[in-house]
Formats: structure tokens, C-alpha cells, sequence
């Protein structure tokens, strides 16, 4: 997590209050806080005019918003069809296996989320990997472990 | 500075000549994402510390994606007017001696890819050599770029750029040609010639229907209305394919360009960009070009001292891959969920805030400038029948060479596999090449002969689709593939018609029981049953081709699908209910390499003894066939 944190007020801020700036005023705060919280969710809404549902309909629609919180380390294992094809259903049961974590949900001690994505264009280095912002092309077992062993 | 005449655009043009082709020795890592993955950046920074610390007087550069992602990190060393050199699979300590070897005034012999003895300059139409007569001695050994079988055959438009400049410089761009066709447009042609060059060049569009595209502006241009849109389509949902990241990394000035001379034909005023939030590098890039093409005046007001004003936008996805189909990516840029609405009426009609709109794919927008700059002739000469031009793949999966390739429609699949692609890896057989991503199919080697194009795809019940090329060999399994693609589109389904949210939640169930073992007698029947009603009521183009991965996969692979249900047999050994593993004791010699690599524990033995799975301990994760290197771990 970085060290300091927008104020919420500073993000809403950005954006003229028209409903037509919902999803990017949820990406910034998701961007922001990697997740979004009921407050800020309400917030939101005051700011471009929606009702809570609609917000809420958007919220939960688009794969990119979370609204409860992340782990300080995300771990998104690709499985789009190449790194479906090259194992990458492996590279993610062996991560449940190490972190003891379903995929889609977080370590309770919030050091980890585990996730999968559906191609992060890189397939010619299947199967890929993505920790925090890095790429792990090629990845395999081992290398993955020992990458995760470096957080 | 605004450019506002020929000459200022020919000045900074020059300025960019000298940038892009300097008189020292200049160095270029490839970094886009596929780069990155493989360690570039690595790669770039022991080349600046280097430099750094040799005092080394060259000029370091980041291009993008010369599109041989598999032999990432790719460096590319110009000796100026001498030859240059491409080097492959770089990391650090190959990197410092390459370093070391340019302080010494040596070529540098290792991990050498190509010799590239020339560029094209496509806008032009022109060659640029790097040196003539060629001054080096060089081992014959080394190819050069066209000797490769991954290069030769291809014709590069879209990637013109891609690999040959820095797409943080807009002057690199202008010195290869960039915004002279926009100039042309704006400068010296009718909105109506604009649009009857595109139509005569027969480009159609890219991004998955091929619809034609010049048609498509005539019908925007003709729309009664002040205000209008143009789109650029960057939501690249396919999983499997990244063309349109390679382009908008690559070389984000071709995308904007062809949008700026749609926008004048169309009387256009503003554009948007929908990019995907998972090309984040893609986003960055996009950012930078529109604000240098700004610092110009190539966007905003006034374009080279005309009336003609045109500004772009960058919209982020936030992950639904129904939002790439037009009306649900209109719905999110408006804010709101992206649900597809039934159409008419067309965006061209009543689009973006109900404006006409026209919407394109990343690729199409960037066919635009070299259709003005070189005339629809020379566009429609390319290609074949009703496909004209090129294309750019991303060919993936099983194939030796992986990357992006733009080739001339009407190439052949066997071409593309196995000349490009280098064949199959491993020595295994070829089985399937999937196209068109989740609205595709997969085709068999019986039809490897069939030309790449839209109508001969279609006819094979795949589709050209937006250009991922995923190829499989005899250790996939084709239901397993089906299922793969159902359970895709069963999520991503955005749950308004009934056909496409049951319909292939049914699928996925019924798939999922054969890959089980628990198919029954009469689920191809049903499955195929099910398939044409959902292709015939579905609302959107994702439901009407979610079925084609079923389809096609019973089609041409039917016996593997009665093995699955009849015999409880997965003969590509895929599905792990259907499978176990074992030790074949002959040649177990007791190594012990797959006990210790097992994560759970499921092998018996010890050192020279025979080794045993434990059954019920397993979990069928392959660890051990991979690990043994002895093939003494039998899939049954
Ligand atoms: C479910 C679905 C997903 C789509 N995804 C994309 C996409 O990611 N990129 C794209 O360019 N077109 C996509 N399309 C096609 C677009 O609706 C539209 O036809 C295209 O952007 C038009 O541009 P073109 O004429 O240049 O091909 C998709 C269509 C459907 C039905
Ligand atoms: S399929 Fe994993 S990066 Fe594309």
C-alpha cells in the first residue's frame, strides 16, 4: 500500500458532477484505495447525481472494481486460452496450494489476493503471470514460487 | 510550435530523420509488454549503466514490438551506415558484453537474430538501407531479416513503425512519414474523396464483422446531425491476441492519425479511445502521443491552419469483455453498465450520446493513413477476392515461432503455421488452429490448405475475427477447448437475453459432464441442438457466436467427444477425471526427481527403488510427467 493516500474529496474533485464520469470516478478511487468502500461508494454517487443502485449496478458489472479490500500483493495468473493451453491452471492451484487462498479472494492477513485475468496480452510468453504491476513471462512453478518468495 | 504549413510539418520532419537515424551507433531495446515479460527493462538499464560507466558515446533508445515476442528481450544495434544487427533473448550479462564490444569498436557475435540490411519507408513507398554497398564482414551464417521464414512473408502496414521508432517521439513518427496523409486530407481533399478512396480500397473492418469501411463512414458522413463521434475500438477482449496492444504501444500515432482523417471525412469534432484497462503500457503511450500531436496543432483546433478541429479522448475499460461490442461500448463510455442494445438503429445513425457515430477497430484506424498517402490502387492490389490488404495476427499456442505477423489476406493457414510459424514445437503433431477467439472455431489439418481470409473462415464455421491465431497440437483436447470457451462467454455474458445467459450456462454444464466422465448418450445432439438456437436468438454478436467453439469442435472432432461419453477415454489425456498417472517400473530407475517435485506428496520411494503414485493422494497436476527424464511416468 503506498505510504499516503489521497483524501477521497481530492479524487471526486477531478470530475464535473455529471453521471456521465461514474466509472471513472470508480476507477480512480479503485486505483486509489484497490477497492471500494461503501462511504466512498455513497460519496461517489452525490457527486455525479446517480441513485446508490445504479452505482451499485455499475460497481458490480465491471470485472475491475472490488468492493471489499485487496491484499497488499495482487497475484493475477493468466488464463486466457494460450496460458490456458500452457498451463496456467497449474500455476494457479499451485498458488492456493502455497498462499492456502481460493482464487478471487484474500489472505486473511491481507498479504495476498489471488486472481486470475483473461489475457494480458503477452501470450507469446505464456503462460504469464502478473505480480503487483510485473510480468512473469514463462513462468513456471518454481519460478513463480521464487518470485513470491522475494515479497 | 503549431505546424500550419508543408514546410514546418518538412522541418520537423527532417529534425526527426536526424533523431531517428543518428551518426553514432544507436542502440534500441524493445519494450513493450512482451518485452518487459521476458526482461527488457532489465536489459535497458545495464545498457545505461553501461554506457554510464564506459562512457560510451551512443544513443540508447526504447521502440516497440518488432512483433518476435517469443525471442524476447530483442535488441537492435544500428552501426551507422554499416549494418544493423538484431539480438535475441538478451539478458544482463549478454547485454554488458555487447556493451563492452561496441567500447572496443567490436561487432558483438552472439544471440544474433538477423542482419536487417534495409527498412521500408512504407508512406513513401521507398527502401532506406542501412548500408549500400554492404562494408562488413559478417559471418555468412548470419540470416537477414527476410531470409528468416518468420519475416518473409510479411507485409507490414498496421506495424509499419513498430520496432523502427521510439512511439514516445512524435518526430519519429513524422520521419517516417506520419501526418503527411493527413495533411494531404485536410489540406487538398474533399471529404467525399476521402471517403471514396477508403471505400475503393476495400478495406473492411478489423475488429471482428468485417464490415466495410468505407461504407460505414458514407453512411456516418450522410447521417443528418452537427455533431458527431469517432471511436476507436481498443477493448481487445479476445483472450489470446494482442494486435492492437503491439499498435497502440508500438506506434500510437498510426491510431491517431487515421482517426483525425475519419473525423475530417466524416465532420467529425471529437474522437474517444477505448482502451483496456489490462494495457496499462498501451494507455501511457496514448497519453503521450495525443499531448505531443496537440503541442503541434495535429489535434485540437485549427488543424494545420484550417477550420477543421478534432480532439481525442482516452477511455479506460474497467474489465467486461462485452463492452468491445459497439452499442455496450457506447453504454460504458456513457457511464453507465455495459449492456448491448438491439440495433438498428446503427451508431452511424444514432451512436454516442445519440449522436452518429462511427466506430472502429484499433487495426482498421491504423490502415487509414497509407490508403490516403498511397492511393486505394495500391491498398486494393494487396490481399485477395473480397479481403483486400493486410492483417496483423497474433500467432500463439504450439507453433515454434510466437508473435505478431501482418500478412496479405488470402495467405494460407499452412503458411501461416508452418512457414511463420516455424511448425509445431516439440516435434508434435498439429491438430487445430483456433481463430476468431471466443466467436471463432477450430479448424483441422484437413483444411491447413485454406486461405486466411473472411469469406473461406466463415465458410469453415470459424471467423477471422480481430486476428488471435491459436494453434494446438495433439496434446490439447478439443472439448476441454470447448469448454474453455463456453465458460468464457458463460461469464462474460452480461445476463440481459435470456438465450445467451441460460443458453450457454447450459452448454458449459453439459460440456463440463463429458470432460467429467458423466456424459450421456444424446448430449452431442443436444449440445448442437442448442447451439443453433442460441447463434438464432441471442441479441448481441456474443451470444450469436458463443456456440462456434461447440460447434466447429463436434464438427470436425467428433470422435474425441464419443471417446469422452462412451469410452470415459480424454485421448489427448487432458481432463483429469478421465486420467491417472503411474510409474512405469521398466524405466523407473528410482531418481527420485518426481517425489520431490510432487506438491503433495502422492509418490512412494527412495533412492534406486521403483517409485509408486499414491492414488488418492493425487491430484493429476502433471508435475511428475514434466519432471521425470526418463518417460518413465505413464498417462492413462
Ligand atoms: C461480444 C463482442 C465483443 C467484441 N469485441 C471487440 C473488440 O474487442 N475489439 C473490436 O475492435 N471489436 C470488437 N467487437 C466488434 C465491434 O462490435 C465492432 O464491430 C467493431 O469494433 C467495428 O470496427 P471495425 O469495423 O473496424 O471492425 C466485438 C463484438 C462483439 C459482439
Ligand atoms: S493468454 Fe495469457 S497473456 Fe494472452
Amino acid at each position: 500500500m503506498k505510504a499516503t493516500t489521497l483524501e477521497i474529496d481530492d479524487i471526486l474533485e477531478r470530475y464535473p458532477k455529471q453521471p456521465q464520469h461514474l466509472i471513472s470516478l470508480l476507477q480512480d478511487v479503485q486505483a486509489e484505495y484497490k477497492y471500494i468502500s461503501p462511504e466512498h461508494l455513497a460519496l461517489i454517487c452525490d457527486h455525479v447525481g446517480v441513485p446508490l443502485t445504479q452505482a451499485w449496478a455499475v460497481a458490480t458489472f465491471y470485472k475491475s472494481f472490488s468492493l471489499e479490500p485487496r491484499g497488499e500483493h495482487e497475484i493475477k495468473v493468466c488464463l486466457g486460452t494460450t496460458c490456458h493451453l500452457k498451463g496456467g491452471g497449474r500455476l494457479v492451484e499451485a498458488c492456493e496450494r502455497d498462499l492456502a487462498v481460493a482464487r478471487g479472494h484474500t489472505t486473511e492477513d491481507l498479504r495476498f489476493t489471488l486472481d486470475t485475468v483473461k489475457c494480458v496480452g503477452a501470450c507469446a510468453l505464456a503462460p504469464v503471470v502478473m505480480i503487483d504491476e510485473d510480468y512473469l513471462g514463462a513462468a513456471s512453478i518454481p519460478s513463480l514460487q521464487k518470485r513470491l518468495e522475494k515479497l | 510550435m503549431k505546424i500550419t504549413s508543408l514546410d514546418q510539418l518538412q522541418k520537423i520532419k527532417e529534425q526527426g530523420f536526424r533523431r531517428t537515424y543518428p551518426d553514432k551507433i544507436k542502440v534500441m531495446v524493445g519494450m513493450a509488454t512482451c518485452g518487459i515479460s521476458a526482461g527488457a527493462d532489465k536489459v535497458y538499464q545495464t545498457l545505461a549503466d553501461k554506457m554510464a560507466e564506459l562512457g560510451l558515446d551512443i544513443v540508447l533508445e526504447k521502440t516497440g514490438c518488432i512483433g518476435f515476442c517469443q525471442r524476447e528481450p530483442l535488441v537492435d544495434v544500428v552501426y551507422p551506415g554499416k549494418v544493423r544487427l538484431s539480438y535475441q533473448g538478451m539478458n544482463p550479462e549478454k547485454t554488458a558484453a555487447l556493451a563492452e564490444a561496441l567500447k572496443e569498436g567490436r561487432i558483438f557475435l552472439d544471440n544474433i537474430l538477423c542482419r536487417i540490411d534495409e527498412e521500408e519507408l512504407l508512406m513513401e513507398g521507398t527502401v532506406r538501407p542501412y548500408a549500400n554497398p554492404h562494408p562488413v564482414e559478417l559471418p555468412a551464417e548470419i540470416p537477414t531479416y527476410d531470409d528468416l521464414s518468420f519475416f518473409k512473408k510479411q507485409v507490414k502496414i498496421s506495424l509499419r513503425n513498430c520496432g523502427f521508432i521510439n512511439p514516445e517521439r512524435i518526430e519519429e513518427y513524422i520521419a517516417r512519414g506520419g501526418y503527411g496523409a493527413l495533411y494531404q486530407a485536410v489540406t487538398q481533399m474533399t471529404p467525399e474523396e476521402v471517403i471514396a478512396q477508403v471505400k475503393d480500397s476495400g478495406l473492411r473492418g478489423r475488429g471482428g464483422a468485417g464490415f466495410p469501411t468505407g461504407l460505414k463512414w458514407e453512411f456516418c458522413r450522410n447521417a443528418p446531425g452537427d455533431i458527431k463521434y469517432v471511436i476507436c475500438n481498443a477493448d481487445e477482449g479476445d483472450p489470446g491476441a494482442f494486435m492492437d496492444r503491439g499498435i497502440l504501444e508500438g506506434d500510437p500515432h498510426a491510431v491517431l492519425e487515421g482517426m483525425a482523417i475519419g473525423a475530417y471525412a466524416m465532420g467529425a469534432s471529437a474522437g474517444y479511445i477505448y482502451c483496456r484497462a489490462e494495457y496499462p503500457l498501451a494507455i501511457e503511450h496514448l497519453k503521450t502521443a495525443i499531448s505531443q500531436a496537440e503541442a503541434y496543432g495535429l489535434l485540437g483546433e485549427g488543424i494545420f491552419g484550417t477550420d477543421f478541429s478534432f480532439k481525442i479522448k482516452i477511455r479506460e475499460g474497467a474489465g467486461a469483455f462485452v463492452c468491445g461490442e459497439e452499442t455496450a461500448l457506447i453504454a460504458s463510455i456513457e457511464g453507465r453498465v455495459g449492456e448491448p442494445r438491439p440495433r438498428p438503429p446503427f451508431p452511424a445513425q444514432s451512436g454516442l450520446w445519440g449522436k452518429p457515430t462511427t466506430i472502429n477497430n484499433v487495426k482498421t484506424w491504423s490502415h487509414i493513413a497509407p490508403i490516403i498517402a498511397r492511393g486505394a490502387e495500391w491498398y486494393a492490389s494487396l490481399g485477395s477476392g473480397q479481403s483486400k490488404g493486410t492483417t496483423v495476427f497474433s500467432l500463439v499456442g504450439k507453433v515454434n515461432n510466437s508473435g505478431l505477423v501482418e500478412v496479405p489476406l488470402g495467405i494460407t493457414l499452412r503458411e501461416m503455421i508452418f512457414d511463420l510459424g516455424g511448425g509445431i514445437a516439440g516435434d508434435r503433431a498439429f491438430k487445430a488452429v483456433q481463430t476468431g477467439g471466443p466467436s471463432g472455431g477450430c479448424i483441422p489439418a484437413e483444411f491447413l490448405d485454406t486461405p486466411v481470409d473472411y469469406d473461406s473462415l466463415a465458410a469453415l464455421g470459424s471467423i477471422m475475427g480481430s486476428g488471435g491465431m491459436i494453434v494446438m497440437d495433439e496434446r490439447d483436447c478439443m472439448v476441454n477447448v470447448a469448454k474453455y470457451f463456453l465458460d468464457f462467454t458463460r461469464d462474460e455474458s452480461c445476463g440481459k437475453c435470456t438465450p445467451c445467459r441460460e443458453g450457454t450456462l447450459r452448454l458449459m454444464e453439459i460440456l463440463e459432464a463429458i470432460t467429467e466422465g458423466r456424459g450421456q448418450q444424446g448430449d452431442i445432439e443436444k449440445l448442437e441442438k442448442m447451439s443453433e438456437l442460441i447463434k438464432k436468438t441471442s441479441l448481441c454478436g456474443l451470444g450469436a457466436t458463443a456456440p462456434n467453439p461447440v460447434l466447429t469442435t463436434i464438427k470436425y472432432f467428433r470422435d474425441e467427444y464419443e471417446a469422452h461419453i462412451q469410452a470415459q477415454k480424454c485421448p489427448a489425456k487432458v481432463c483429469k477425471p478421465l486420467i491417472t498417472f503411474t510409474v512405469i517400473d521398466d524405466k523407473c530407475n528410482g531418481c527420485q526427481l518426481c517425489r520431490l517435485k510432487c506438491p503433495v506428496e502422492a509418490i512412494d520411494g527412495a533412492k534406486k527403488v521403483v517409485h509408486k503414485v499414491i492414488q488418492e493422494k493425487c491430484i493429476k497436476c502433471g508435475t511428475c510427467f514434466d519432471a521425470c527424464k526418463f518417460a518413465a511416468i505413464g498417462v492413462e
